[in-house]
C-alpha cells in the first residue's frame, strides 16, 4: 500500500462510521460568546465538552494580563526556551508553579503534551522501563515511545496488577518510571494514589503524576490529587497543562528533585520547539492566582458535577465510576454514541464524542465536561435533554 | 524450567480463541491483525493476558515485529527462556 493509499483507507474507515456532513471531529466553532456559550453553524450552543473547568477563559484579570504582555512583548517569542525564548514571564511562572506546589523547582513547556513527552523521554531511556496505566493519555504513550524505554502497561487503576508487573521486573524496578494521572481524561476517575505511592516506594521506582485534569479541580488550593490526598511527598514529578483549568495553553512539571533542571539540556520536546507566547504566559500566571484562591469556583464546579452525574445516573446512563467534572457516558456501540452526540447538538449542547480506538476497551463515549461557569439551571436543562434522548434513542 | 515452544503455542491459541469468533481456525501462520482482526487496542489487552499467563514482562516495543501467531509465540518463548 502506498503512503497515500493508507490515508485513503483511513478516510474510508471514517466514512463508514460517520454520516456524511456531520462534523463530529473538529466541529467548526464560528463565534465564542463566553466560557460556556458559542455558535456552531447558526445555532447557539452550550459548551459541555471543553476542559474549561474553572471557566477562566474570559476572566478579566487574565484578559488584561494577556493584553499587556501582547503590547509589551509582542505576539510570539520566535524561539526555544533554550535560546531566545526564556522571557521574564516564563521564568516567573516557573517559580510561581514551584511555590504553588511548595516544591524545589518547576519547568514550563509549550504544551502539556510536550511536558509529558519531555519528562518521560528525559527521565527514561533505552534499558529502563516505563510502567503506565492502560488508560493513559496519548501524550504519555508517545513520551514512552520517544524515550526508547521498555513499555509495560497495567490494568487501569488496578494496583494489584501494577504491583505484579513491578515484581516481575525484579531489580529493574529500580530503573522504572511509573506514570499515572490525577483524574483520567476519558472516564473521569481518580488514581488510587496512596497505594501507588506505597508500592513505588517498596520497589524503589520513580513516580510521575499527570495532574492535567485535576489541577484546579482537586485539593484545597487546587494542586490536584496530590493535595486532595496529602501525598505530594510521595510523588517524584508532577506534570500538568495550562490548557484546561488555567484556560491558556502550555505545560509544566514541578519536583523536589534538583535533577529536574537537567532536563532543560537533554529533553528534545523542551529544546526543539518555541516557547509559549508572552500573552499565553501572562494569562496563565493570572489564572494560576485565581485558581489558587478559587475555593468558590471549585465549590461551584463540584456542585455542578455532582448534580449532573446524579441525574444521568438516575436516568440509567452507564457512567464512569466516580463523579467529577469529567462525566463519561459509556455506550455499547459507536452508532448509539453518535446518535446521542447528534441529539445533544440538535438541542444546542456540545459534548465530546470518543470512538474506538480512542475509547478505553473498545467502547464509545459521550464525554461531558462540567465547568464552574455553568449554572445549576443549565445542568438541569442538560439533564432534561438527556432524559428526552434516552427515550428516543434507547427505547 | 524452559517451557517448550509447542506448549506456549497451545496456550497462546487458547487465549486467542477468546478474542475471536469460535469458528476461526488458528494456525501458527495466522495473521493476528488481518485474519483474527486483533486491532491495536485488543493486542495491548492481549499482551497483559499473556504476561499473566506466562508470568513474564512483554514490553510493547517488542510487538513491532509481531505479525503472526508464530511471531508472538516465538517472542514469548524468547522472553521465557531468557529469564
Ligand atoms: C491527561 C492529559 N495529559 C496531557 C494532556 C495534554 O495537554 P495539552 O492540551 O496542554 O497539550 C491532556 C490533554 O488533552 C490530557 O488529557
Amino acid at each position: 500500500m502506498s503512503l497515500l493509499d493508507k490515508l485513503d483507507a483511513v478516510a474510508a474507515a471514517r466514512k463508514a462510521l460517520l454520516p456524511e456532513g456531520l462534523e463530529v471531529f473538529g466541529t467548526p466553532i464560528e463565534e465564542v460568546y463566553s466560557a460556556t456559550e458559542a455558535r456552531v453553524g447558526d445555532r447557539r450552543i452550550l459548551f459541555l465538552g471543553t476542559n474549561n473547568y474553572l471557566g477562566l477563559t474570559f476572566a478579566p484579570e487574565c484578559l488584561q494580563a494577556a493584553h499587556e504582555a501582547l503590547d509589551k512583548e509582542g505576539t510570539g517569542t520566535t524561539g526555544s526556551r533554550m535560546a531566545n525564548g526564556s522571557y521574564s514571564g516564563h521564568r516567573a511562572l516557573e517559580r510561581e508553579f514551584a511555590d504553588f506546589y511548595h516544591c524545589h523547582s518547576g519547568i514550563v513547556f509549550t504544551t502539556g503534551y510536550q511536558a509529558n513527552l519531555a519528562m518521560i523521554s528525559g527521565l527514561a531511556g533505552a534499558g529502563d522501563v516505563v510502567l503506565i496505566d492502560g488508560d493513559s493519555h496519548a501524550s504519555i504513550y508517545d513520551g514512552c515511545r520517544l524515550s526508547g524505554a521498555e513499555i509495560i502497561r497495567f490494568r487501569h487503576n488496578d494496583v494489584a496488577d501494577m504491583e505484579k508487573r513491578l515484581r516481575r521486573l525484579g531489580e529493574r524496578s529500580r530503573s522504572t518510571l511509573i506514570v499515572a494521572e490525577g483524574i483520567y481524561s476519558m472516564l473521569g476517575d481518580q488514581a488510587p494514589l496512596a497505594e501507588i505511592v506505597s508500592i513505588k516506594n517498596a520497589y524503589n521506582s520513580i513516580l510521575l503524576l499527570d495532574e492535567a485534569h485535576s489541577l484546579g479541580v482537586l485539593g484545597k488550593t487546587g494542586q490536584g490529587l496530590v493535595e486532595e490526598t496529602g501525598l505530594i511527598d510521595g510523588v517524584d514529578f508532577i506534570t500538568g497543562t495550562f490548557s484546561k483549568s488555567l484556560g491558556s495553553i502550555g505545560g509544566y512539571c514541578v519536583s523536589n528533585h534538583p535533577q529536574l533542571d537537567q532536563l532543560r539540556y537533554i529533553s528534545r520536546p523542551y529544546i526543539f520547539t518555541a516557547s509559549p507566547s508572552p500573552a499565553t504566559i501572562a494569562s496563565a500566571r493570572a489564572a494560576l492566582k485565581l485558581l489558587r484562591d478559587g475555593t468558590e469556583l471549585r465549590r461551584q464546579l463540584w456542585q455542578n458535577s455532582r448534580q449532573l452525574y446524579a441525574r444521568l445516573k438516575a436516568l440509567g446512563y452507564q457512567l464512569g465510576p466516580q463523579p467529577g467534572p469529567v462525566i463519561a457516558n459509556i455506550l455499547d456501540s459507536p452508532q448509539q454514541a453518535l446518535m446521542l452526540w447528534k441529539g445533544l447538538l440538535d438541542h444546542g449542547i456540545y459534548v465530546n464524542l470518543i470512538l474506538p480506538p480512542a475509547a478505553p476497551e473498545g467502547k464509545a463515549l459521550v464525554r461531558c465536561s462540567v465547568s464552574a461557569a455553568h449554572t445549576s439551571e443549565q445542568m438541569d436543562h442538560v439533564g432534561d435533554v438527556f432524559a428526552e434522548l434516552r427515550k428516543s434513542i434507547f427505547q | 524450567m524452559a517451557t517448550d515452544y509447542n506448549d506456549i503455542l497451545l496456550r497462546l491459541c487458547f487465549h486467542l480463541k477468546q478474542f475471536t469468533s469460535p469458528d476461526v481456525i488458528i494456525i501458527p501462520e495466522t495473521d493476528l491483525i488481518n485474519e483474527l482482526a486483533i486491532d491495536s487496542v485488543k493486542l495491548l489487552n492481549l499482551v497483559m493476558e499473556i504476561e499473566d499467563e506466562f508470568d513474564i514482562s512483554v514490553p510493547l516495543n517488542a510487538l513491532a515485529d509481531v505479525q503472526t501467531v508464530h511471531d508472538l509465540a516465538n517472542l514469548i518463548h524468547h522472553i521465557k527462556s531468557a529469564k
